[in-house]
């Protein structure tokens, strides 16, 4: 027998080493480890696994926290999907989140690409002010955002929920950061090659970063879709609301629509998922070094 | 005519100046290298001229037209770096007509063109490829390309061959010297390598802290020295430096030995005599030196030898077949056709 051959052969081999114990030790920590991390996997999990398991749960069932139904139905999902309102509130997030994004990556970069390769009188105090502005919680933004919203009437509208995030401090610092990993001499041979300006930036500093868009895509897209407070300050009409301040409508009756809920939930992440999908390539491509050196 | 002229060029970057007036006249067709130690002014000269810094005093004319104030894309001139610049999201083809975008030719002109530098450069079968795909060579050549696509008055180098390895380094320094000579194009070079520039150069442009210390072509700054510092720069290994005394036509190194000065001088003065390795040779009927063998270092066609003569380190020059042996003692003596003689307090050379 192969197997049995095997075990006696090991131990020989392995005193052959003549030091195991520190490899049984490392052995150890290996499976204290991969432990460790197999508990902060089910850790992250879990919540999504419950959220799917409920979605398709019947309401008696919500609250028996068994993980597979015993009556698993699809009728939560027609309910959610056949509701004119859910559709209202995925179309104000999808525009809202894809219109926020796109603005960001476009003037965060143009920013970030400025106060990083120009040198110009100032420009240091500007990045600090524009990274100061970090420092700063959302919550004490909200009122002079409302009051903003209020004065130019803005309230209740898709303008009102995207304007505070068109343009993000984070982003700037992001971009400026990558664009200082673009070596000078791109830019000067775009310069010699006689691009503008502008066309430097967009057509050789842009594709050079496209790691650095897409981390900030994926940022700025997830943050808008998840986005909560705000949209449900400035919104007061349900067909302007972005589906997490919809979902909530769910709980606000007589009981709380857990499965509903959790399905319109589930059915959220769809988009998030969707869009990593399509950026994560351009994250694990490091393409900036390419065209450097030997 | 000249291509390319530089007028008192200055540069003084807040309260440092870095380059104290370069005058310099480049002919059209010209090989000009630019070499000096880290730090000289050659790498912002050539910005200068490029464009890409601004001017502090002086005047840059390219072409007959002073191009001070103009952006480098109107100056006619195209450069490549040391580290090549190539896009890396764009294919060879895009890389070399990319200088092309704003030149206003038609689309089919410029295909023809591309395919046209391709060829000289031996690229055409590398068009579609990303650079990621080619070796340092090939980018270096896509370099080169680009710079060569719009066909400009004056081509500018920085340092382009510092990220080859020295077999490779090699093989493109004779690939650009023989692209020159077919395109025949202006070419200013800068490095820090002597033995690029003097490899590659019709004109030698040796610069320390900003300012020029000689122009010549590579024999004259090898065999006429201006200053002891292009003495001891351009060579390998570099020249042997002795503290001399001359008066009354002798000349008298501090070990005593004396000789009839090498060339004709006035009055009782210090001077510094220079004689490459190469000049010294061992034995002779004057022996000027004597020393101890020390270290040898074999290079295969000849051999290095240091040479310990009274407390200090002197470089000479022996045969690879039958080289000396460390410890032996020997007396080196030297031509004194070949002998350069500097001013003990300037450093210039005295003729």
């Amino acid at each position: 027998m192969a197997t049995a051959e095997d075990l006696t052969i090991k131990p020989t081999s392995q005193a052959l080493l003549s030091d195991t114990a520190p490899a049984r030790r490392q052995n150890l920590g290996q499976v204290i480890r991969w432990m460790l991390l197999f508990g902060g996997g089910v850790a992250m999990v879990m919540p999504l696994v419950y959220m799917i398991s409920t979605s398709l749960k019947f309401p008696f069932e919500v609250y028996n926290l068994n993980l597979i139904p015993e009556e698993p139905t699809l009728e939560n999902y027609q309910l959610v999907l056949g509701d004119i309102r859910f559709a209202w509130w995925f179309g104000n997030s999808i525009l809202i989140a894809t219109l926020t994004t796109v603005s960001n990556v476009f003037f965060d970069s143009l920013v970030g690409y400025t106060l990083c390769k120009f040198k110009f009188r100032g420009r240091y105090i500007v990045f600090i002010a524009i990274l100061s502005t970090l420092m700063i919680p959302t919550e004490m933004l909200v009122i002079p955002w409302y009051l903003m919203s209020q004065q130019l009437g803005w309230l209740d509208t898709h303008w009102g929920i995207m304007f505070p995030g068109m343009m993000t401090a984070f982003g700037v610092f992001l971009m400026k950061q990558f664009f200082e990993t673009v070596p000078d001499d791109f830019i000067e041979a775009a310069r010699i090659d006689g691009l503008n300006e502008f066309q430097i930036w967009w057509s050789v500093a842009m594709p050079l970063v496209k790691p650095a868009l897409a981390a900030l895509a994926i940022f700025v897209f997830l943050g808008n879709w998840t986005a909560f407070i705000w949209p449900l300050i400035v919104t007061n009409s349900p067909e302007m609301y972005t589906l997490p301040v919809g979902l909530t409508t769910f709980s606000v009756e007589q009981q709380v629509e857990w499965e509903l809920i959790m399905t319109g939930a589930a059915i959220s992440t769809l988009p998030t998922l969707i869009v990593f999908l399509i950026f994560q390539r351009f994250i694990i491509r490091g393409v900036v070094m390419a065209g450097l050196k030997g | 005519m000249a291509n390319l002229a530089l007028r008192n060029l200055t540069k003084t970057y807040d309260k440092t100046q870095v380059l104290h007036g370069i005058d310099l006249a480049v002919e059209d067709g010209e090989f000009v290298v630019f070499v000096g130690p880290s730090g000289c002014g050659k790498s912002t000269t050539l910005r200068l001229i490029a464009g890409l810094e601004e001017v502090s005093g002086g005047e840059i004319e390219i072409d007959g037209r002073i191009v001070n104030n103009l952006e480098p894309k109107e100056r006619n001139i195209a450069m490549v770096f040391q580290n090549y610049a190539i896009y890396p999201h764009m294919s060879v083809r895009k890389n070399i007509g990319f200088g092309l975008r704003t030149s206003g030719l038609p689309q089919a002109a410029r295909t023809k063109r591309i395919d046209e530098v391709a060829r000289i450069l031996d690229m055409t079968d590398l068009l579609d490829r990303k650079p990621n795909q080619l070796s340092g060579g090939q980018r270096q050549r896509v370099a080169i390309g680009r710079a060569m696509v719009r066909n400009p008055a004056v081509f500018l180098f920085d340092e382009p061959l510092s990220n080859l390895d020295a077999q490779l380094r090699t093989q493109m320094r004779l690939e650009i010297k023989k692209l020159h000579q077919r395109v025949g194009n202006t070419i200013v070079f800068v490095t820090h390598d002597q033995v690029e520039a003097m490899t590659m150069a019709d004109r030698i442009v040796i610069m320390k802290d900003g300012r020029i210390q000689q122009v010549g072509t590579p024999a004259q700054v090898y065999h006429k020295p201006a200053n002891t510092f292009v003495a001891q720069f351009i060579g390998a290994p570099s020249m042997n430096m002795f503290e001399a005394r001359v008066s009354a036509g002798q000349l008298t190194l501090a070990n005593g030995s004396t000789l009839a000065a090498p060339v004709p001088l006035f009055g009782d003065r210090p001077v510094i005599l220079g004689i490459r390795p190469d000049d010294l040779v061992a034995g002779g009927d004057a022996p000027l030196l004597e020393g101890r063998i020390e270290v040898l270092e074999p290079l295969g066609s000849e051999t290095l030898a240091y040479v310990g003569v009274a407390g200090r380190e002197v470089i000479a020059k022996a045969s690879g077949r039958a080289p000396p042996a460390v410890g032996d003692s020997v007396s080196l003596s030297a031509d004194p056709s070949n002998m350069h003689l500097f001013d003990a307090e300037t450093g210039e050379a005295l003729s």
